[in-house]
């Protein structure tokens, strides 16, 4: 995938003390020491044109949408459509019409697997997977075999992290109805060659869906280019709001689909002889939307350009060498996930200091990861270990949080010396 | 925060050699105890003396906390009865969660616990082998257990 490729430095010198500026909450003490967020992973922070773009939704435009004559409730239809059109362009899809607003990702693939999944789907059907799948791209897949007698396949990874394509590939049959894999992997940072496997599956007819969580902060996604079927991300991976998420479906796809949850706002009419369902992408809508999180996604997405997502992805990646460059240096510590193509996603153990132990020994100097199985506990089972620590980079981090990083592992292996 | 609360020498040497730690053959109760948020599993046998512990072992993955709490654990209810048991617990549990608990001289080395309060996400850590050695007397205990 060229998407996350290392891209050639930029004209311009990224600033990234100038972006931290921009997070107002990352300008704190941590137990009495500077924040050093590295959660990102997880979930980004909020940049002030986002809170100021749900601040002004809030205070000057709030009502519900697609319902009213009143000025209010114009307004809000207005922000909310705008904010779907403002998808379409970041991702570059056809039309507004395949842009579903979710709560996340995770609603996203549910939604496939219980919309298209149990439409489509019977007993001699199989569902392609691969074994470094967060559990949201797992579980609903589990779920939909059960509902209708499919059979779930996986996919193979190595050492590395990497996935086993021509394992993947060789998995593929005729029998394949859905490719579901990750863009990039949130437990060990892989990028996974999706253009690929769209071809491939496309060429026996399955449909694939991407899940973009860990890619759409690093890249430069275009859904047309790709080819896939389905792409979900959430917003708040992004430096926008939580509980807004996207699912892209190609029109055709979404349009076939049936509804998955019913109520308002998804009909056309509605009487108790007959309900008709109302366009696309509504019909896949049901309910009061999250307007102020669209809003808000919309505003990350204007924060993200204005940066340039291809400049972020390369200060990124200079964060992520010099973190693994350092770390690789520490007795004991080994670097989970070491493919040759990775996202900003830095995953380590640490020998004789557990990872919740590095977690708090970290957090009592200010410096935030993430520790534990990372929803991917196929993932560590594979590499034999209950855990990982993981410190993930975003658009704001410096090379002082990588310092700051690399000073608090040392203090980790003073106390478990 | 004082890491060296936390983590005091006699929790991290319990961590790096746990006593008492591997299977216990034969045993007459046993349970698994797992923790799902940070993945920690370990596993309490007992073997019984009527309703006193008379021998008990454990085994399992997890944190320095959860190791070397259990570690402690098994030391201290060696030889004691369920109603022992339970009433130390409580005393452990309070340690571990109460800001006012004062360290009582019936927990020994278990007040060296006292620091994970301090911790609010690691209490888990450290009750975990209790939750499961509560578990495996139950089991003991019940007439129609299987154990």
């Amino acid at each position: 995938m060229s998407a996350i490729a290392p891209l050639a430095a930029p004209s311009t010198a990224y600033d990234a003390e100038r972006v931290r500026r921009d997070f107002p909450i990352l300008e704190q003490m941590v137990n009495g020491r500077p924040l050093v967020y590295l959660d990102s992973a997880a979930s980004g922070q909020r940049p002030l044109p986002v809170l100021r773009a749900v601040e002004r939704y809030e205070t000057h435009c709030h009502s519900n949408v697609h319902r009213g004559v009143h000025a209010l409730s114009q307004a809000a239809t207005e922000a909310f459509e705008g904010a779907r059109e403002r998808v379409r362009r970041f991702i570059n899809a056809g039309s507004s019409r395949e842009i579903v607003f979710v709560r996340g990702t995770t609603e996203a693939i549910n939604l496939v697997a219980q919309s298209f999944g149990r439409a489509r789907l019977g007993r001699g059907d199989e569902i392609l997977i691969t074994a470094l799948e967060h559990h949201a791209n797992i579980v609903p897949w589990q779920m939909l075999c059960e509902q209708v007698g499919c059979t779930l396949k996986v996919a193979p990874i190595d050492r590395r992290g990497e996935l086993e394509c021509d394992r993947l590939l060789e998995l593929l049959s005729p029998r394949t109805r859905l490719v579901a894999v990750a863009h990039v992997s949130n437990a060990l940072g892989t990028v996974l060659p999706v253009k690929r496997i769209v071809d491939a599956a496309h060429a026996l007819g399955a449909a694939v869906l991407i899940d973009g969580a860990q890619a759409i902060p690093h890249s430069r996604i275009d859904v047309r280019e790709l080819g896939c079927d389905f792409y979900a991300f959430s917003g708040h991976k992004l430096y926008g709001p939580t509980g807004i998420g996207v699912l892209y479906g190609r029109e055709a796809l979404l349009a076939a689909m049936p509804p998955w949850q019913g109520g308002g706002d998804m009909i056309r009419t509605v009487s108790f002889e007959k309900t008709t369902y109302n366009d696309l992408p509504w019909k896949f809508e049901a309910g009061t939307p999250n307007i102020s999180g669209a809003v808000g996604l919309a505003a990350a997405m204007d924060y993200v350009e204005s940066l340039g997502v291809e400049a972020i992805a390369a200060h990124e990646q200079r964060m992520l060498k010099l973190a693994s460059d350092e770390v690789s240096r520490i007795p004991g510590i080994e670097i989970i996930g070491t493919a040759a193509h990775k996202a900003s996603v830095l995953s380590f153990t640490m020998q004789g200091c557990h990872p919740h132990d590095l977690g708090t020994i970290l957090d009592a100097q200010g410096v935030a990861i993430r520790t534990g199985h990372h929803c991917a506990m196929p993932v560590m089972t594979f590499f034999d270990i209950p855990a990982t620590a993981r410190a993930s980079f975003g658009c704001y981090n410096t090379e002082g949080d990588v310092e700051a990083l690399i000073a608090a592992l040392g203090k980790a292996r003073e106390v478990f010396s | 925060m004082d890491l060296k609360e936390l983590y005091r020498d006699v929790i991290l040497d319990h961590n790096r050699r746990p006593r008492n730690f591997g299977p216990l053959v034969p045993s007459d109760a046993h349970a698994e105890g797992h923790n799902p948020l940070c993945g920690d599993r370990l596993t309490v046998w007992l073997r019984m003396s009527g309703d006193r512990i008379e021998d008990i072992r454990f085994e399992g993955k997890g944190c320095a906390i959860s190791t070397a709490s259990a570690s402690m654990m098994t030391e201290a209810v060696k030889g004691k009865d369920k109603a022992a048991v339970m009433a130390l617990y409580g005393t452990v549990h309070a340690l571990l969660t109460r800001q006012d608990a004062v360290p009582d001289a019936s927990l020994g080395k278990l007040a060296a616990l006292s620091g994970v309060r301090e911790f609010p996400a690691r209490v888990k850590c450290a009750s975990l082998c209790w939750h499961t050695l509560g578990a495996a007397l139950e089991r003991s205990v019940d007439p129609v257990s299987t154990e």
